[in-house]
Order: structure tokens, then C-alpha cells, then sequence
């Protein structure tokens, strides 16, 4: 615990450096989990670039495919896909980034109880983004969009499925920090956990972004 | 002796916020420093390090016979010594070994061992994680070894086009054993990879800015750049095969409209940056092996770094030049044509500089300077052929045939495993506190160079003459027997100098306790970075003190000072710039089951996922229970002492402008 | 490489210690609220491009609209704007790789051509 003072006294006395001194010191002044974090969340974007990617190449590839099934695939997706539905869950899902920040400025204020209820928000509108998820692939596959149609469905549900299991995978990490929170473990010193955990289900959010607007809207 | 926090909660009163990580009974963190337990359940950067390096080295033996196998059987024409399907598996289980399971693996071990003593810490940022990629690691080689026996190994080649290898042309199990273990492989190098940038970025000693750095650490850093961004894209591949083969999806189904372009494509994104990943850390080697036995600094530091920085983001734009031959059409082909062109640059940068190295330096030819200078020689012959290949209509004529498989061994073994054996030689008494024969050392260099040239040289005289890749044999009337046979001479004393290396390791170690294990004591080379600093064998806490770094390296600056003329001038006996590795208050990481278990239950939904889905049910449970003892093991008390207020900053003396050592308190 | 002057040297930066967090800097919850309301009003607007007919603005406005989504949440929510520049350089290299590397790949397919079957 050096404030400026106290460093730049040392640094004037040539008597070295206090990074010895606090553990917890990073030459970049970031902590080690935050970095690790955007380093992650910088090769997934690898990941979902190629999800993505190969979603758009078959998505073209069948369009050139006059009359697959008899049906086109632009009318297929028009057809299959229901827009006011997907976009109350894509409302649900950036809400629930909404509440994330909320839950995270609540607790560097120690606010422990507007952090929970804001955690358990953020988790509870992330299922309701999965169930919406389930709802909208079972209605699907009922239609006759099944992952093993064609290259395209394969595709669609790999990308968005992939995403479903990030964002699962997030509503886990936020029920862990709710536990945290109920057991008082997390507190204003140790909030970078929950950003942390909030930088994830963000990231999750915007690829979000990304896959409604070129999934569903982009013709 | 360090301390290592074997029991936080026996050290406090109960009270406060330890109280609180109360564990439950099994999860209470182990406590052995001795025996096999010591090693399954170490997060000591070192440990790890020499973990990778044993196992490595055994996959490198099983590769080498894999090698042999192939060798023999084309020894001569119509050979009958494997059938067609079960040379298909060796030679793709040949490629898989020595990529993912040996020199990966073996650049893991010293980038583990190695890198945080070079930037002065104790460790890397998450030791638990690191131990979890070593045993991630390992299952995964075990995962893929095993399909030998377990329905037949993979056969399409380690590239594994699709939809040759979707399920419709190869039935059997092997490429799901291709698919699932590279998988998991790939994610022990993923969280490895996140973890070394945030050690590189984060936990340098005082002073050690990013341009101090030494030149492996630099290129290990930027191979753990390339793992972070190329690793997501084979995993996505691998994904799509998988799901192709396991569940019917359509990715590489060309019935239904699909681009087997696209596995090539992703694969080749990846597998690109993974070419440099493998050379990137030899060439890290020998810039400190050189320099080292020259007796002079590394020629063009920032060259040095630049290049490396060079190589690893141009890496990402000529992945098609493994592509030329496969229809990409004609502006593709040119604009990756040029683009591999140019990449030839920044690696004639760091040969020309590691040869102005030498220049004018007082050399010793030591088995590591020796093996140092093989890479350079015999990187600069795989090179050449390499800018020959990104000639896009002369590659047209070389692709698939053995002038590309010499190519790629000049670089991989005259370039990759000649480093790592330079590295082996130069750090071995660092690491195991005894020094390898020189004279043995000296016959294995020397046969293993001549064993390869003899084995690989022909290569490109057969590829040209149009001896295809992957052809189980011949026929005599091809006229490739000649060559063939001077081939398979040459790997068998490839396999002969492996062997004198071997020797060398136990008989050395064996000569070493007849003498009274005399210690080769801290600096026997004379070197130039901080590992040199310490004593050998590395102490348990790597520093007593924290070094405050005030150059480039700075070891040798406590050492030597400069005369008017610029020689280095002895300021300093090493005895009295060294460490005496005797601190007893350094605190240090707890050992933990968490990484093995967790580990552990890859290979079984692995497994589960190929033979019985019943399966991954106990492989998710142990992946849940190791997830949550992770969680909820006692973590490092920070109530504890640290032993951090008990260690001194290291200035240097002199060097530093002090007329005598300040402790900082 | 001879004697220096013995000046402390990190790379630019304090040491932090943990409590050395954005208590200074960030969005305030109101401005959270804005930037939400923001992202939601743009969102009606990308799903108003179902129903009415927007032409040949189509695409390009719901990928404007996507990009300033996805920058608002990197930059405010994920705190980027106001963190170290090395976080925001070490996320953009991925993103502009991802990029760079799949457009390339996107042209290898001739994507970009219009109605070429292959």
C-alpha cells in the first residue's frame, strides 16, 4: 500500500524499487486475472470469427443453390426465423449487461446487497436469453431446420450453439459470484473478481451483437 | 530451504477471513516435497519444466521409431515390411508425435524452466494453471498414442483434409482420436499461453523492461502470441470435424454443398503460425547459446527481438502457400506467393546477425555451440527451399512429394531439434546440477549431423525426380531406390547419435556420484543472463533477492565491465555476483491434486465421446469436483508472513552506482 | 552496456497495488443507464429494419449500427475507453486479426462476387 509520495521518494533515493515489497505489484499495473481475461477474450475472438465466417460462406453457398428442397434458402430463413421474437431476446440478453455493470459498480462501493440483486438479475435475464434460445431451435427443428439438414443449418446451430455454451458457461460464473457474495467473500477489495466475470458475459453480449445483426437481420 | 505453504490454516488462530476457507476434509492441500507425489502434485515452474522435457524426450524416442518404421519400409521398392493402412498411421502418427508431443512440448519445458528466472521472478503468474497444462498435456499424448491399440491410430495425414477424414472415408476410430486428443492438447497450450504473456507482461524484476529481456524470453513471448490467436482457430476445425463425424453435421459433407477448402483454409490458418510456434523457441536458444561461446554480445539485439516480433505477425499471411496446388485460383496463389517471399527476410536477419556474432569472438566449440551452429547451417539449407516452394509454379512441381518432406525436416530437425539439443547440453547442469559429457556430447553431434544430412539431403533430389509424399512404397523402375537406401542408412544413425545422447545422460549422471557430486557450481559457461545467477541446481525459490536489473544482460555486467577500447575487463569473481540460493523465508506457491484430476478427466470424456457416451458422465463429474476443489482449496493465506520483507533488492553493487549494497526494507 | 545511473525503470507505470482501482475514472450508474438506453434505442432501430423497407440502406445501416453496438459495450461496459491502452491493444489485435484473416478467407471463396456458383 504505496502511495506516490512514498514511491517517487524511493525512486529519488536510487535505493530501488518497491515492486519487492507488494505482492500483488505488476509491471504493467494491471492484475494478473484482468489481463488474462483480455487476453482469453482476445482469442475468442479467433474463435467466433470462424464460427461466423463459416456461417457466412455456407449461408452464400446454399443461396446459390437454386431450389434446395424446394424452397430457396432466403425464404427458408425468412420462413423459419421469427425476428420480433429473437429480438426480445437479444433485448433481454443486452439488458442483462445493463444489470452486469450495475452489479459491479455496486460492489466497488461495497454495496453488497444492490450487487446481488443486480448479479442475480444479470443471471436470471441470461437464462431467459437461453430458454428464449431453446424455445426459438425447438419451434426450428419442428419446422425442418435439424442440424443435420444442410450445410447451412449445421452452421446456424453450431455458431449459435457455441454461443448458448458461452453464455451458459457465464450464468455459472455468476451464480458462483452470487454464492460469493452471499458468503461475504466479495467485497470492495476483491471486486475485480466480479469485473472480471462481468468482462466475460460483456464479450459474450457483443458477439451477441454481432450474430443477431448478420444472422438474423442480413439478408 | 524455502517455505512452502504446506498447512495456512495451522499457522493462524482460527479467527478472521481464514477462517472461512475452512476445506473440506479431501481437499486439504498436499503436503509431500519428496517422492512422486512431490511431482504430480507440483506448480513449481521447474518441476513442470522438467516434467515436459522427460516426457517429451520419451515421445521423441517413439516418434524416432515411428520414423524408423517408415524408413525401413522404404528402404527399398515393393517394400512389405507395413501394410498400406498401417503405414498410413505411422506416418500421420509420426508427424502428430514430434509436432504436439515433442518439440511443443520440449519448447514448453524450457520456456517453463527458463523464462521466469530470466525476467527475475519465482514463478509464472498462475502456477496451478501451468501444472494443469503440463497434465493436460500429457493425457491428451497418451489419449492419441493409445488409438494404436485401441482400433488403429489416425491415418489421414496431420494435416487431416476433410473429407478424407470425415467419416464416410475413414470409418474407424483414429481420426476421432485425431480430432478429440488435439483438442485437448490444443487447450493445455491455450491456458499455457495466457499464462506466459501475463508472466512476461506482469512479473519482471525491477528494472527488467521489456528491451532487457533476453532474447529467448523474447521469442518465447511472441510464440505465445501466436499459440493465443491460432490455437481458437484449429479448435474451431477440429470442432467441425468432430461434429461432422459424431453427429452428422454437414461441414465437410460436399453432397450437400460443402467446401472441403475450408478444413484446409482453417487448418493451414493455424497450421502456419504453428511452424513458427515450433522454430520460434530453437531460435531463442541459440541466441543465447551463441553469444554465450563467442564470448560476445548477440549481434542486433533489437534486430534480434524485431525479427522474432516480424516472423510471428507475418506468419499470419501466407497460410495458402500450403495450398497452392488445391484450386484457390490464380490472384490467391500470387498474393500468398509474394507474401511468403517476404518472410524469408526477417529470419536471413537472424542468421546474418548470429553469424556477425560470432565474427571476430573468441569461440568454444562445446556440444551446445556445436548443435547452436548446426541450426544455423542447417536452417539456412531448409530455407532456401522453403523460398524455392514460395515460387507458386515451381511449388506446383514439388508439393506432395519429398522435396517438401526435406524441406520441412531441415527446418524441424536441422532447425527445431538442434536448438533443443544446443539448449539441452547448455542448461542441463543449470537444471540438473551435474554437466553432460562433452566428448559424448561431441559424437552425438557430429553423427546425428551426418546421420541427417544423409537421411534428408536425398529427399530433394528424390521429390524433384517425382517420389511422392505418403506413398506406402515404390517400384523399382521409379528409380528412387538409391536414394531410399541411403535414406534409411542415414535415420539409423540418427537413431544411433539419439542413443550416444542417451549414454551421455547416464553415464554422465553415473560418473558425476562416482566423483562425490561435485557442483558445477552456479555459472560454469560464463553466461550472460539471470539463470546464471543462481545456483545449480535452480534453488526451489529460483532468487534469494529480487535482482534490480539495470541492462541488458545484466549478469554479465556484474561480472565484466569494459576497458577503454571496449573489451570486457573482469570488476567482479563470480563467486561474489552469485546468489547463494540460501534464503529460508521465501514464500511460495501450495501444491495441489486439482491440476492432475482436472487433466484427468479430458482423456475420459475423450474416451467417452468415442466409445460409450456413458462415459463422460464420470469424466464431467470429475470435472466438476476438480473444478470446485480447485475453487475451494485454502488458498495462500495472505495473513502469513511473506517473505518478502526478509528479501533484500539485489542492486549490483557497483554496477548500479552505489558504492555499497542497500537493503531495502 | 557500462555503468548506468541506478533510476528505477518500470515501463511507465506505477506500481498498482489492488486497491489502486478506477475509483477516480468510469461511468457513473446514470451514464450506464444512458449508454443502455442508447444500445436499446439502436437495437429498435435494427429491428425496424424487418418492417419497413430500408433498400439498399439495409445492410450498411445494420452493420453502422452493429459496429457502434459492439464499440459502446467494449469501450463503456467492458471499460476499455477508460482502462490501460495495453488491454484495448491486446483485444483489437485479436479483433483486426479475426478480421483481417477471415475477409481473406472470404475472398479465397469469392464471396464477395456476386452469383458465382463454385
Amino acid at each position: 500500500m504505496t502511495d506516490a509520495a512514498t514511491v517517487e521518494a524511493v525512486a529519488a533515493s536510487g535505493h530501488g524499487d518497491v515492486h519487492a515489497h507488494d505482492p500483488h505489484a505488476t509491471n504493467t499495473g494491471i492484475s494478473n486475472e484482468k489481463l488474462a481475461m483480455w487476453a482469453f477474450l482476445g482469442s475468442e475472438c479467433l474463435l467466433f470469427g470462424g464460427l461466423i465466417s463459416t456461417f457466412l460462406l455456407y449461408k452464400e453457398k446454399l443461396e446459390l443453390f437454386p431450389e434446395f428442397k424446394g424452397r430457396t434458402i432466403n425464404q427458408f430463413g425468412a420462413e423459419i426465423f421469427d425476428i420480433p421474437f429473437t429480438s426480445v431476446s437479444s433485448f433481454v440478453l443486452l439488458m442483462s449487461s445493463l444489470t452486469m455493470v450495475l452489479a459491479v459498480s455496486s460492489i466497488s462501493r461495497n454495496d453488497r446487497t444492490r450487487a446481488m440483486v443486480w448479479t442475480g438479475a444479470t443471471a436470471l435475464l441470461g437464462s431467459g436469453f437461453i430458454a428464449g434460445q431453446v424455445y426459438e431451435f425447438t419451434a426450428f427443428y419442428r419446422e425442418g431446420l435439424g442440424y443435420t439438414t444442410n450445410i447451412f443449418s449445421s452452421a446456424f446451430y453450431t455458431l449459435t450453439g457455441f454461443h448458448g455454451v458461452h453464455v451458459t458457461i457465464g450464468i455459472l460464473l455468476l451464480l458462483v459470484m452470487l454464492n460469493q457474495l452471499l458468503r461475504g467473500k466479495l467485497h470492495a477489495g476483491n471486486a475485480e473478481k466480479l469485473e472480471i466475470v462481468g468482462l466475460y458475459w460483456h464479450f459474450v453480449d457483443v458477439v451477441w451483437v454481432v450474430i443477431f445483426a448478420v444472422v438474423y437481420l442480413i439478408p | 530451504m524455502a517455505i512452502v505453504e504446506r498447512e495456512p490454516l495451522a499457522l493462524t488462530t482460527g479467527s478472521g477471513p481464514s477462517a472461512a476457507l475452512a476445506p473440506l476434509g479431501v481437499l486439504a492441500r498436499p503436503t509431500t516435497s519428496t517422492g512422486w507425489r512431490s511431482w504430480v502434485t507440483t506448480v513449481d515452474h521447474k518441476k513442470i519444466g522438467i516434467m515436459y522435457g522427460v516426457c517429451a524426450f520419451f515421445f521423441f524416442l517413439v516418434g524416432g521409431f515411428e520414423a524408423l518404421l517408415i524408413r525401413i519400409q522404404l528402404a527399398q521398392p515393393n517394400g512389405t515390411v507395413l501394410s498400406a493402412s498401417v503405414y498410413n498411421q505411422v506416418y500421420t502418427m509420426h508427424a502428430l508425435t514430434m509436432v504436439f508431443f515433442v518439440i511443443m512440448p520440449m519448447a514448453a519445458a524450457f520456456a517453463n524452466y527458463l523464462m521466469p528466472i530470466q525476467i527475475g521472478a519465482r514463478d509464472v503468474a498462475f502456477p496451478r494453471l501451468n501444472a494443469l497444462s503440463f497434465w493436460i498435456w500429457i493425457f491428451a499424448g497418451i489419449f492419441v498414442t493409445s488409438s494404436f491399440v485401441l482400433g488403429g491410430g489416425p491415418d489421414g495425414g496431420w494435416f487431416a483434409y476433410a473429407p478424407n477424414t470425415g467419416v464416410a472415408f475413414s470409418p474407424g476410430h483414429g481420426m476421432d482420436f485425431y480430432a478429440i486428443g488435439l483438442q485437448i492438447g490444443g487447450l493445455a497450450s491455450l491456458i499455457s499461453s495466457v499464462n506466459l504473456i501475463v508472466t512476461v507482461l506482469n512479473m519482471r524484476a525491477p528494472g527488467m523492461n521489456l528491451f532487457r529481456m533476453p532474447v529467448f524470453t523474447w521469442m518465447t513471448f511472441v510464440v505465445q502470441v501466436l499459440l493465443l490467436f491460432s490455437l481458437p482457430v484449429i479448435a474451431l476445425a477440429l470442432f467441425l470435424l468432430t461434429f461432422d463425424r459424431r453427429f452428422g453435421a454437414n461441414f465437410f459433407n460436399v453432397e450437400q454443398g460443402a467446401d472441403p477448402l475450408l478444413w484446409q483454409h482453417l487448418f493451414w490458418i493455424f497450421g502456419h503460425p504453428e511452424v513458427y510456434i515450433l522454430i520460434l523457441p530453437a531460435f531463442g536458444i541459440v541466441s543465447e547459446v551463441i553469444p554465450v561461446f563467442s564470448r560476445k554480445p548477440i549481434y542486433g539485439y533489437p534486430f534480434m527481438v524485431f525479427s522474432g516480433i516480424a516472423i510471428g505477425f507475418m506468419g499470419w499471411g501466407v497460410w495458402a502457400h500450403h495450398m497452392f496446388a488445391s484450386g484457390l485460383g490464380p490472384i490467391s496463389v500470387m498474393a500468398f506467393s509474394l507474401s511468403t517471399m517476404f518472410i524469408a527476410v526477417p529470419t536471413g536477419v537472424k542468421i546474418l546477425n548470429w553469424m556477425a556474432t560470432m565474427w571476430g569472438g573468441k569461440i568454444r566449440f562445446t556440444a551446445s555451440m556445436l548443435f547452436a551452429v548446426g541450426l544455423v547451417a542447417m536452417f539456412t539449407i531448409g530455407g532456401l527451399s522453403g523460398v524455392t516452394h514460395a515460387i507458386a509454379p515451381a511449388d506446383t512441381q514439388q508439393t506432395d512429394t519429398y522435396y517438401i518432406v526435406a524441406h520441412f525436416h531441415y527446418v524441424l530437425f536441422g532447425g527445431a531439434i538442434m536448438g533443443l539439443f544446443a539448449g539441452m547440453y547448455f542448461w542441463w547442469p543449470k537444471i540438473f546440477g551435474y554437466l553432460l559429457s562433452e566428448k559424448l556430447g561431441k559424437w552425438h553431434f557430429w553423427v546425428t549431423l551426418v546421420g541427417f544430412n544423409l537421411t534428408f539431403g536425398p529427399m530433394h533430389i528424390l521429390g524433384l525426380q517425382g517420389m511422392s509424399r505418403r506413398i506406402v512404397t515404390y517400384q523399382e523402375t521409379d528409380g528412387f531406390t538409391f536414394w531410399n537406401g541411403v535414406a534409411t542408412l542415414g535415420a539409423f544413425m540418427i537413431a544411433a547419435g539419439t542413443l550416444i545422447f542417451l549414454h551421455n545422460a547416464f553415464y554422465s549422471l553415473s560418473k558425476w556420484r562416482k566423483a562425490g557430486r561435485p557442483n558445477p557450481g552456479p555459472d560454469p559457461w560464463d553466461a550472460r543472463s539471470l539463470e546464471w545467477m543462481i545456483p545449480s541446481p535452480t534453488p526451489e525459490h529460483n532468487f534469494d533477492e529480487v535482482p534490480v536489473i539495470h541492462s541488458l544482460d545484466d549478469f554479465w555486467h556484474r561480472k565484466y565491465g569494459e576497458d577503454a577500447e571496449g573489451r570486457a575487463v573482469r570488476i567482479r569473481a563470480t563467486e561474489d555476483v552469485v546468489q547463494k540460493g540460501t534464503a529460508t523465508d521465501v514464500h511460495l506457491p501450495a501444491p495441489s491434486y486439482f491440476p492432475m484430476l482436472l487433466g484427468l478427466s479430458f482423456p475420459i470424456i475423450g474416451y467417452g465421446l468415442i466409445f460409450n457416451l456413458w462415459l463422460c458422465i464420470p469424466g464431467g463429474l470429475l470435472l466438476v469436483f476438480s473444478l470446485f476443489g480447485w475453487g475451494y482449496e485454502p488458498v495462500d493465506n495472505e495473513d502469513l508472513p511473506h517473505g518478502d520483507h526478509g528479501g533484500h533488492d539485489d542492486h549490483g553493487g557497483e554496477h548500479a552506482g552505489h558504492a555499497e549494497e542497500v537493503s531495502v526494507d | 552496456m557500462s555503468t548506468e545511473t541506478a533510476t528505477v525503470s518500470s515501463p511507465g507505470h506505477e506500481p498498482a497495488s489492488a486497491h489502486d482501482d478506477h475509483a477516480h475514472h468510469g461511468p457513473s450508474d446514470k451514464q450506464y443507464l444512458v449508454v443502455a438506453a442508447v444500445l436499446a434505442v439502436f437495437t429498435a432501430i435494427e429491428v425496424l429494419t424487418y418492417f419497413v423497407d430500408f433498400g439498399s440502406a439495409l445492410v450498411p445501416t445494420l452493420l453502422a449500427l452493429m459496429v457502434i453496438k459492439f464499440a459502446l459495450i467494449i469501450l463503456y461496459f467492458m471499460h476499455l475507453k477508460f482502462d490501460d491502452k495495453l488491454l484495448l491493444r491486446i483485444f483489437v489485435a485479436g479483433l483486426v486479426l479475426a478480421l483481417a484473416v477471415y475477409f481473406v478467407v472470404f475472398f479465397a471463396f469469392k464471396f464477395f462476387s456476386a452469383g458465382v456458383p463454385h
